[in-house]
């Protein structure tokens, strides 16, 4: 299991990986926002937040159809089935990959990429710690949504359609976080529901995606 | 080691084979054959644990070293690094063995997305060595090999089966493989729908 | 098959009646209330369409969990009957509302937790109907969805509480508990009768759609069945 998540990680940051794809969308967004917008200042702040961490998720979202997509079609998840490590063991690995090689990076450049809409310091760093505690949540959500539609030819939609609504609750109790803190206002109670959302997906979901994983290679 | 017993396997929801019955003992090589959409391969995937049989019983070991059509290699890696990767899932032997066995070594540093064809194939059965699993289940393993590799891996199969080891092979080319039993699959080939049951009903 | 296709015409009827008397009852024969005028009879068709839209997906998420205990195809195919039946509910829930939120609160959506959730609940059923769509062997469909339909209902549940946390929101309160049968003091009984039989109306409306649906699902497997056996012959 940690020699599949060391590959998973070594794949991607390796030549065609798709590594730094994430930050570089998650980066136009941000870019991209205040041109929507407008330069005023103060409401860059306030819409702050929430763009960020929709940002990061979506920066999330477009890598996930590769958590499983590319062992699919060259016959690695065939062996890795018949391996001696379970589909449930195959999920986490990869989902610990994915939340490595994107969840962790995006956290680090989100207070960073805050800077660009006048996030204060203080706030930035509660977004940080908001997104590394709810992009576990992400990629184990997301990498469960890819393995049912595993077999899906050109399945990228669909799998944000599935996807989407399953991200409502991290998304709401992460933003909220960051928003409550800009405001000067107590956040510990978002940050630990957002992290009770990671646990609980950690816990629930490698039965529920190694279960869709037999069913998608029977 | 491997005991299959009124097997009945199915794709795409039509029974293909039905009454499969066969044994496999340690040391022995078994080889399939029958025409093309016979169900081979589906049979082979019931074995692996990849597809559920519609009936009948497979006794077989814990984990099977499977290869099919696709060699499961990845591009970005060299020969070496997907061996060592398969090794340390299966821990098995190293992947030494497998490089002397398929004569890789010359290659062993390359990227495996730059290898022609058969190399590829070649890897990916040497691929089998580093699984350390007594039972082989290969589907079509001499596909895109020349004569020179089909012997390498006649003599791999030889040093597997006289180490305790069994194989299933699926094939249509003659192997010449003097020591492996032959099943014609064609005599259990069946013609059905699997899973109607519940919809058998005709219409009111 | 057999009960299901007797008892259809009698489900349906009933379903009719009580639709009929209830809304026609509710729309003419009470009177306007106090504060909202008579926009508060569009009550009628708003909450029970509203509880159909939740009873719909907890069909959806028992069917999803028989099919994967017990293999019943029947079950399945009556989860993958309720699911448009239930988006359509929640689509008028969420027109409904519309509708009575433009006099009430002057606007016709307030992101309100209770209108938000219908909103989310409507994108589940999307997801759900488009996984059927879009694998084609009905097994691997059958329990896919299945799968979904059960992390998709945890995940519904705590969207739920997660909006409630986001927003406490504009929307009255419930104002409809059968909790202890005797109804609180909060809805008078004038509007209380009408309101339980639309309600029942709806219910046999869902169960009857539900009935053709899986009717309907469970001919189209026979038909394919037959479709084969013939090709094969």
């Amino acid at each position: 299991m940690i020699q599949l998540f060391l590959r998973d990680v070594g794949l991607s940051v390796r030549s065609g990986g798709g590594f730094g794809l994430a930050l570089i969308f998650f980066l136009i967004v941000v870019t991209l926002i205040p041109l929507a917008l407008g330069p005023d200042q103060t409401a860059l702040a306030v819409v702050a937040p929430g763009v960020l961490w929709l940002g990061a998720l979506l920066a999330c979202l477009l890598s996930l159809d590769r958590i499983f997509g590319l062992d699919f079609e060259d016959g690695t998840l065939d062996l890795l089935v018949t391996s001696p490590l379970p589909p449930e063991a195959v999920y986490i690995a990869k989902a610990a990959a994915h939340w490595l090689t994107t969840g962790l990076p995006l956290a680090l450049a989100a207070p960073v990429l805050g800077v660009l809409l006048n996030l204060d310091f203080e706030t930035g760093k509660i977004l940080c710690l908001s997104l590394l505690l709810g992009t576990p949540a992400l990629s184990l959500i997301g990498a469960f949504g890819a393995s049912l539609t595993l077999g899906v030819k050109r399945g990228g939609l669909l799998l944000s359609l599935l996807v989407l609504p399953l991200y409502v609750p991290s998304l709401i109790f992460g933003a909220q976080a960051v928003r409550l803190a800009g405001q000067g206002l107590t956040y510990d109670e978002a940050l630990v529901l957002l992290s009770a959302i990671s646990l609980g997906a950690a816990a629930i979901l490698p039965f529920a995606s190694g279960a869709a994983l037999r069913i998608n290679l029977r | 080691m491997l005991h299959v017993s009124n097997l009945s396997v199915a794709r795409g929801g039509m029974t293909l084979l039905s009454g499969v019955d066969f044994a496999l003992n340690a040391g022995q090589i078994l080889v399939l054959r029958g025409a093309n959409g016979l169900g081979k391969t589906s049979l082979l995937r019931c074995i692996a644990g990849l597809q559920n049989p519609v009936d009948g019983q497979i006794t077989a070991p814990e984990t099977v070293a499977y290869s099919g059509h696709a060699d499961g290699l990845k591009g970005q890696m060299t020969v070496l690094e997907n061996l060592a990767f398969w090794s340390s899932i299966y821990h098995g032997p190293s992947p030494e063995v497998a490089l002397d066995a398929y004569e890789l070594h010359a290659l062993a540093d390359r990227p495996a997305a730059n290898l022609s064809a058969g190399q590829k194939r070649r890897l990916g059965l040497a691929r089998m060595q580093v699984s350390g699993c007594a039972l082989w289940v290969m589907d079509e393993p001499t596909v895109s090999l020349d004569a020179d590799n089909v012997a390498l891996f006649r003599a791999a199969l030889d040093r597997h089966v006289q180490s305790g080891g069994a194989a299933v092979i699926t094939t249509h080319i003659d192997l010449a493989i003097a020591s492996a039993k032959l099943l014609d699959l064609t005599r259990f080939k069946a013609r059905g729908l699997m899973g109607s049951t519940a919809f058998e009903e005709a219409l009111e | 098959m057999g009960w299901s296709g007797r008892a259809l015409p009698w489900v349906a009827a009933a379903a009719g009646l009580s639709l009929c008397s209830g809304l026609i009852w509710g729309y003419f024969f009470t009177p306007d209330d106090i504060r909202q005028g008579s926009t508060v009879k569009i009550i009628y068709l708003h909450v029970p369409a509203a509880l159909m839209a939740i009873n719909g997906y907890l069909l959806m998420f028992v069917g999803a969990l028989v099919w994967l205990i017990r293999r019943q195809h029947v079950s399945v195919l009556a989860a993958k009957a309720a699911a448009p039946v239930g988006m359509v509910m929640t689509l008028i829930a969420l027109a409904t509302g519309a509708i009575w939120g433009q006099p009430m609160w002057g606007t016709y959506w307030v992101w309100d937790p209770r209108l938000t959730s219908f909103l989310i609940l409507f994108l589940f059923y999307l997801g759900y109907i488009a996984l059927w769509a879009a694998i084609e062997n009905e097994d691997t469909a059958a329990d896919l969805t299945s799968v979904l339909a059960l992390v998709g209902a945890v995940f519904a549940m705590l969207s739920r509480y997660a909006v409630l946390f986001w927003n406490q929101g504009l929307h009255q309160g419930t104002t409809v508990t059968m909790a202890d049968g005797a109804q609180q003091d909060n809805i008078s009984n004038v509007f209380f009768q009408p309101l339980l039989l639309s309600m029942a109306g709806f219910g046999l409306l869902f169960l009857t759609l539900l009935l053709i649906g899986t009717r309907t699902e469970v001919r189209s497997r026979r038909l394919k069945v037959l479709q084969a056996r013939e090709r094969m012959e």
